[in-house]
């Protein structure tokens, strides 16, 4: 099986889709000729010529606009904003057009847009670089929001959201894009969306992540092994719809929770889960959840290890959880 | 066919004083500019090509993140601050520092804010060459391109309501006239008469995308028509030809008669970035071809002509700068980086609750950890 980084395996799903379905277009700032800022579109022009990779002004709200009404007239765009700390200029037409448009027709007008968008720090990108605004948009009643944090999962789950009926931000982790890499099937294969993936089994404790801080979790969990806390790691794949099964029938068993993501704290995707949890599973917990979050500042440069959640610091969480009597 | 500083052949013809060598062209008047002045902006550009050069290759050695150079672009650096007061503002894109230095910009602030260190006027919360520099009108430069559009009209508008004479110039590319921002900032400025110029740097590229793929108008400058204002296109690389048409957009500003767009044709012939390679989508003979129109030698032919330009000048304001580089970054490279409760500052005016309690965590966990600073590596 051949071995893929992050960027190679979403090539790989664009190019899959792209080769089985007509309608699937790509486009976006620098997607074209020059492959994306990152790789990602690579050889798509030269496969599938200008009127299917598609290199558009520098204009977010264009893209976006666009591509909801290319959806409308029935194509399958994929459009690519080239960082997520510049996807703000086409909010409103995510937020009041793609998410709202199959609602305020009265079913008649899905919009099948799969938005492509790398996020994160980590990269001394600093404030412009480094965003991670999933809570804006698990928010949003009428989008999916899927952020893989593997190459084997980000090519399954990107064909998935490409063949779905709703819109999706699909979000990848930028840090992790060459680091993480794995055996990436070839041809075809889906990873369904709305399932999380347990990938430390333990009891002592929960430790929820997503994207590139679940690798920073693996190593506060195997950190963690050697002091004693046997850590039960889940990697949530899909942000929304949640695979809430998964994590309560987690809790159920550890009784303690430590939530871990780089996006601030307040109002962030782990309020959400925290709430879930505290809803369906209190009487099972024998702690105070914990949060792991960036700080609520805006994203620095300097001290983004300071900002970003490190090993030590999940790893003290846990502790704390899993002390708590 | 004779080009005269007040009648371009057509509209659509960049206006130029000077020729590639630095002749005046036939019948075109330069700008009335002191003898020390001209040797100053000579020396300005100067300062931009080799800082530049110098921080490229800091960052090719690692010892630097992340740069941008202006490389046959610094006439539209000097000749968009050069006609202004202190008083008026820039609101700057990420490519003009030489505007920035003409103002009083220091050397060491400059690099020091690339290092994001403790003497960053940024309090290193930008990347590399994102400065802001409110002693000098400098604005806070972003990222996403054209934001600050709609931002210098509303300075521009501002100072016009408190009856004051400033006027706002805003810098962006080419690219950035596809932004919403653009259209929204150029419609407000014409309606309200804000004292705003529009100088777009039009260089061919916006990273891999060419001027052809972010309008189908024969020229940028075509764009103001449509919004009330006049649009005058300038040759970028001609210096004297910048300082004339800003002279007639900030008096124009000044008279209270409302703002001007002005296109320098120009052309970036380095990447977009230190991590840009532009190998990969564009031929690699075009940067040649602008190299016979570099500004800087061409306004070095002009002061020539004037008497006011000799080698062992030249090598003598080379060697200054490259001295008073290698001091700035020697200065720069002793600071130590912001100490880590500034991460908190200016998120507020005042800290509130659970910013505080967030700090006080960071400060424990410091402590913890012996207080050695571990996390972020200098």
């Amino acid at each position: 099986m051949p071995v893929m980084n992050i960027i190679q395996a979403v090539n790989d799903a664009l190019r899959i889709e792209m080769r089985r379905d007509q309608r699937v277009v790509v486009l976006g700032e620098d997607v074209g000729k020059f492959g994306g800022v990152f790789r990602a579109t690579s050889g798509l022009f030269e496969e599938f010529g200008p009127d299917r990779v598609i290199d558009t002004p520098l204009a977010e709200a264009g893209i976006i606009g666009s591509a909801v009404g290319m959806a409308l007239y029935g194509l399958r765009p994929v459009p690519e904003i080239q960082f997520a700390d510049f996807i703000y200029p086409a909010y409103d037409q995510i937020v009041n057009e793609l998410a709202k448009f199959r609602y305020r027709s009265g079913g008649q007008y899905p919009a099948p847009v799969v938005i492509r968008t790398p996020y994160g720090g980590g990269i001394r990108g600093g404030h412009y670089h480094s965003q991670s605004p999933e809570a804006y948009f698990v928010h949003t009643p009428g989008l999916k929001v899927v952020i893989p944090s593997n190459p084997y999962d980000a090519k399954g789950l990107l064909l998935s959201a490409m063949r779905g009926e709703d819109p999706v931000i699909f979000m990848e982790p930028k840090r992790v894009y060459r680091a993480a890499r794995g055996e990436v099937p070839e041809g075809d294969y889906t990873v369904p969306l709305g399932q999380a993936k347990i990938v430390r089994e333990g009891k002592g404790i929960t430790v929820l992540a997503y994207g590139a801080m679940l690798h920073t979790v693996i190593e506060a969990a195997a950190k963690a092994a050697e002091a004693g806390i046997d850590a039960e790691v889940i990697d949530l794949r899909t942000l929304l719809p949640l695979d809430l099964e998964t994590v309560l029938t987690s809790v159920r068993k550890t009784g303690r929770v430590c939530i871990v993501h780089e996006a601030p704290r307040t109002c962030g995707y782990g309020a959400e889960l925290a709430a879930l949890i505290a809803e369906k599973a209190l009487t099972s917990l024998e702690a105070p959840i914990e949060r792991v979050a960036g700080f609520d500042t805006p994203f620095p440069y300097t001290l983004e290890n300071e900002y970003l959640p490190s090993p030590e610091r999940v790893m003290a969480s846990m502790r704390r959880a899993v002390e708590f009597q | 066919m004779a080009v005269t500083a007040k009648q371009p052949v057509s509209p659509d013809e960049p206006f130029s004083i000077l020729d590639d060598n630095g002749h005046l062209l036939p019948g075109a008047v330069a700008p009335p500019i002191p003898d020390a002045d001209l040797k100053r902006l000579y020396r300005g550009l100067l300062l931009v090509r080799i800082m530049d050069d110098r921080m490229l290759r800091l960052q090719r050695q690692g010892r630097l993140g992340f740069y941008m150079t202006s490389t046959g672009e610094e006439a539209t650096h000097l000749g968009g601050v050069y006609p202004l007061t202190l008083d008026d503002w820039i609101f700057p894109s990420y490519r003009e520092p030489g505007a920035a230095f003409w103002r009083g910009y220091t050397l060491k602030e400059f690099i020091c804010q690339l290092f994001g260190n403790a003497e960053d006027l940024v309090k290193g919360r930008q990347m590399p060459v994102h400065h802001a520099c409110r002693r000098i009108n400098y604005v806070s430069i972003s990222s996403p391109v054209g934001t600050q559009i709609p931002q210098a009209v509303g300075a521009g508008w501002a100072a016009k309501i408190s009856k004051k004479s400033d006027v706002a110039l805003v810098y962006f590319g080419e690219g950035a006239t596809s932004t919403g921002q653009f259209h929204v900032g150029m419609n407000f400025a014409g309606v309200y008469k804000a004292p705003t110029i529009f100088f777009c740097r039009n260089n061919g590229w916006a990273i891999s995308t060419s001027r052809d793929r972010q309008t189908a108008a024969k020229t940028f400058a075509a764009k103001a028509i449509g919004y009330g204002m006049p649009g005058i296109r300038v040759d970028g690389n001609d210096l004297l030809a910048i300082i004339s048409v800003m002279n007639t957009a900030v008096q124009r500003a000044r008279d209270g008669e409302g703002p001007t767009m002005i296109e320098a044709v120009t052309y970036r012939r380095g990447g977009h970035s230190s991590s840009d390679d532009p190998s990969v989508y564009r031929d690699p003979n075009e940067p040649k071809k602008w190299e016979p129109r570099d500004p800087i030698t061409r306004f070095k032919g002009y002061l020539e002509t004037k008497g006011l330009w000799t080698e062992a000048w030249d090598t003598q304001i080379r060697d200054e700068i490259n001295a008073e580089i290698s001091e700035a970054l020697k200065a720069a490279e002793s600071v130590g980086p912001p100490a880590p409760d500034t991460l908190f500052d200016d998120v507020f005016a005042d800290l509130p609750w659970h910013l505080a309690e967030q700090k006080q965590q960071l400060l424990d966990e410091i402590a913890a950890a012996g207080g050695v600073r571990k996390l972020s590596a200098h």
